[in-house]
């Protein structure tokens, strides 16, 4: 009988593909937005009304993480923004290992910005660094009070928490404040903006984090 | 413009599966390096934290019993609390519950020190 001592990483290989990915948006100066949800959420529309919002000022591109299907990536491209689809086939979370090659789809050159829209789960993709600068959650008021302590993970590796369908508040049990409370209680750290993709409210504050992210990334190599 | 990339290797999954599947491939290749056939014994570390259902993991392991290297492979696993240490006090505990709050000072801004863990401690195999 041989004991062979490992103390290895589990995620080891997805640790060094995703650092590799960081090397690349810092050398390209473009900040890398990981974003992600629940199914259901809100999250392409979300996204759809940041693309609006940025229209014209910033040059963005997007990663489109889904199962099977390209509708989301359909709603992307609608909105004349470079989009590239990648199809798990079936796995719940993107790795770094699939970013990699999606990245030589895009020119660099011309962008500031790339979001990443993650597959729909609120427990793998939180396990899975990308290499991305920055993750944000988006939540929907409709998903109920406790998603937070059931999945803490996701969002205490987060910067950002985007609480969506705000205009159905009245039609739930939801408690903002709780929520908020729940949320901080796990990680401190977060940047909350209540928003309502389907009304397009409220993205003003979560747009000019966005900005300034962009522009610390651009700036961040000229500063000593 | 609109690309779509397959990614063929992937396959219906659930978290346990996808991260089982990382260990079975670095136990092969480590096997292999070492002359190892046959592997008896497993010892992973999972943190609370990593949100891997040792249950789940033990399901997910069985799809790769098939394989003659982990046929009669044993999982052990050993869970880590999630443990947190308080920025102000420099106290460290256990959190329970997920409330990142320091018990002695109810500082709210609380490192993460344990409870992330997921790595192969070692296997036993002829």
């Amino acid at each position: 009988m041989v004991k062979v001592r490992l103390a290895t990483p589990v995620l080891q290989k997805n640790e060094e593909v995703a650092r590799e990915n960081r090397t690349f948006f810092q050398k390209q100066e473009v900040f890398a937005l990981n974003l992600m949800s629940s199914p259901g959420s809100g999250k392409t529309s979300t996204l759809e009304r940041t693309i609006e919002h940025l229209a014209g000022s910033l040059n963005l591109g997007v990663i489109e993480g889904d199962i099977y299907t390209t509708r989301d990536a359909e709603r992307i491209e609608s909105h004349g923004v470079p989009v590239v689809q990648i199809n798990t086939a079936g796995a719940c979370h993107l790795d770094a290992r699939m970013i990699k090659p999606a990245l030589e789809d895009f020119d660099f050159g011309k962008l500031d910005l790339l979001i990443i829209e993650n597959v729909g789960n609120l427990v793998c993709p939180a396990e899975f660094d990308l290499g991305e600068d920055a993750r944000a959650v988006v939540l929907s008021v409709t998903e109920g009070n406790d998603k937070p302590m059931k999945y803490p993970l996701i969002f205490r590796q987060a910067q950002v928490v985007l609480i969506n369908k705000t205009d159905l508040l009245p039609y739930t049990d939801c408690d903002l404040d709780l929520l908020e409370k729940d949320l901080k209680s796990i990680n401190p750290d977060l940047n909350l903006f209540r928003i309502s993709a389907r009304e397009n409210k409220g993205f003003t504050p979560w747009i000019a984090w966005l900005r300034e992210q962009v522009k610390i990334k651009k700036y961040a190599r000229e500063s000593p | 413009m609109m690309v779509v990339c397959e990614d063929l290797e992937g396959r219906k999954q659930m978290h346990e599966l996808s991260l089982m599947e990382n260990v079975v491939q670095i136990l092969r290749t480590n096997a292999a390096e070492n002359g190892i056939k046959k592997i008896t014994r497993i010892q992973l570390v999972v943190g609370k934290m990593t949100m891997a259902v040792p249950d789940a993991l033990q399901f997910a392991f069985e799809v790769f019993k098939e394989e003659k290297l982990f046929k009669d492979a044993v999982l052990e696993i050993k869970e880590e609390p999630v443990r947190g240490e308080c920025k102000e006090c420099r106290q460290t505990f256990e959190i329970k519950d997920f409330e990142f709050l320091c018990p002695f000072c109810s500082g709210p801004q609380v490192k993460l020190v344990g409870g992330r863990e997921l790595y192969i401690e070692f296997y036993e195999g002829d």
